[in-house]
């Protein structure tokens, strides 16, 4: 019964909805060229620590796993998780918003047709950075899965299946996780 | 009136098809609004880089698609139509996914998916990094901000755009 309270219900001092709403639309604002896993991992386990490491990544799986953006869906997770629906909505609504401006700004402009060759010279820049940061923290999400036999296996089958054989994703899922489910199976050893 | 309910019925049938992101229901996508609305395939790429230029996730560059489709309206229904299905079920999936509390197969089930997810993220870095490194000045930059996030404390922010001022000039004089 406690526990399960403990896990319905918010964390002991849950931060403001503006709060919420206004971390996720610095994100944003400010996550050219992708990689925005990157930045919300940074801000919820590192920066603010309203997540847990592993919190934060039973949120990810699921939201890589669910249809959605991955970084829409994990705004809704933490946000739910941090003050209920209201948080989900004010994290998803901060994360789009910036965005959305921006790209209908640009989109409104395009009737206009102009190039911009100094904008594009500073996001071949940002693009290149953003990779970085996210390999990143790819690295620091994967933690000691790296360190064991058993999950690098896993990390290098989906990455081939995914990136070499093209594999579509709900066809890498159908094949990865029932694999890896009887592998981690409550009774299998760890 | 009709119009709205074709581009809100479309993109929520993208929506819910979009497992792993938007990418995976890019070529979907472009068959369905060449034939439903008349948008070219160079339109189609344009838009596509629009979304690539702004911040936040890549695939807000749908709603271009609804202005383009049917004004600032459309781009409104397209709004609510591409992110509101796939979140609400992902609202109600962690919903359930914390009623599990401390069951022995909710832990099974992390760990199954944990490393699964991670090949995923690199497949990511290996998408991003075949679409931004395209020169040896953007693979250093890359190399350098990889560096600088695991070494220092360094805010990412200020990393990225460095990198955005730096690669700038580099490319301009040296590319």
């Amino acid at each position: 019964m406690s526990s399960e309270l403990q896990e319905v219900s918010p964390q002991l001092n849950p931060p403001g909805l503006h709060d919420i709403f206004m971390q996720f639309f610095i994100i944003g604002a400010i996550s050219f060229g992708g990689g925005i896993i990157a930045y919300e991992r940074i801000l919820l386990v590192e920066k603010r620590k309203w997540l847990s490491s592993d919190a934060f990544m039973g949120y990810l799986a699921i939201s890589q796993t669910m249809p959605g953006l991955n970084s829409v869906n994990l705004a809704v997770l933490a946000g739910d998780h941090l003050r209920g629906v209201r948080g989900a909505i004010s994290a998803a609504l901060g994360l789009i918003l910036p965005g959305s401006l921006f790209v209908l700004a640009i989109g409104i402009a395009y009737a206009k047709n102009t190039d911009h060759p100094l904008a594009n010279l500073i996001l071949a820049g940002i693009a290149a950075a953003a990779c970085g940061l996210l390999a990143a923290i790819t690295y620091r999400i994967g933690e000691d899965h790296w360190r064991h036999l058993k999950s690098l296996v896993i990390i290098v089958t989906t990455f081939c299946l995914m990136s070499i054989v093209k594999l579509s994703l709900p066809l890498v899922l159908l094949i990865m996780a029932p694999v890896c489910l009887y592998l981690y199976r409550p009774s299998a050893k760890s | 009136m009709s119009l709205y309910v074709q581009l809100a019925l479309s993109f929520a049938l993208l929506s819910i098809l979009a497992v792993g992101g938007g990418t995976a229901v890019l070529p979907e996508m472009q068959t369905l609004l060449a034939h439903q609305f008349g948008i070219s395939h160079t339109q189609f790429v344009h838009i596509y880089s629009m979304g690539q230029v702004a911040p936040g996730p890549n695939m807000l560059m749908v709603l271009v698609i609804g202005f383009q489709v049917a004004g600032l309206v459309g781009a409104g229904v397209v709004l609510l139509a591409f992110f509101l299905p796939s979140s609400i079920l992902c609202f109600y999936v962690g919903r359930v996914w914390n009623r599990f509390g401390d069951s022995p197969w909710r832990r099974s089930i992390q760990n199954a998916l944990e490393p699964i997810s991670i090949g995923l993220m690199a497949s990511g870095v290996y998408a991003v990094a075949k679409a931004s490194i395209v020169s040896p000045i953007t693979l250093a930059l890359a190399l350098v901000t990889l560096y600088l996030i695991l070494r220092t404390k360094i805010n990412p922010v200020f990393v990225i755009l460095g990198s955005g001022m730096i690669g700038a000039i580099l490319i301009k004089y040296l590319g």
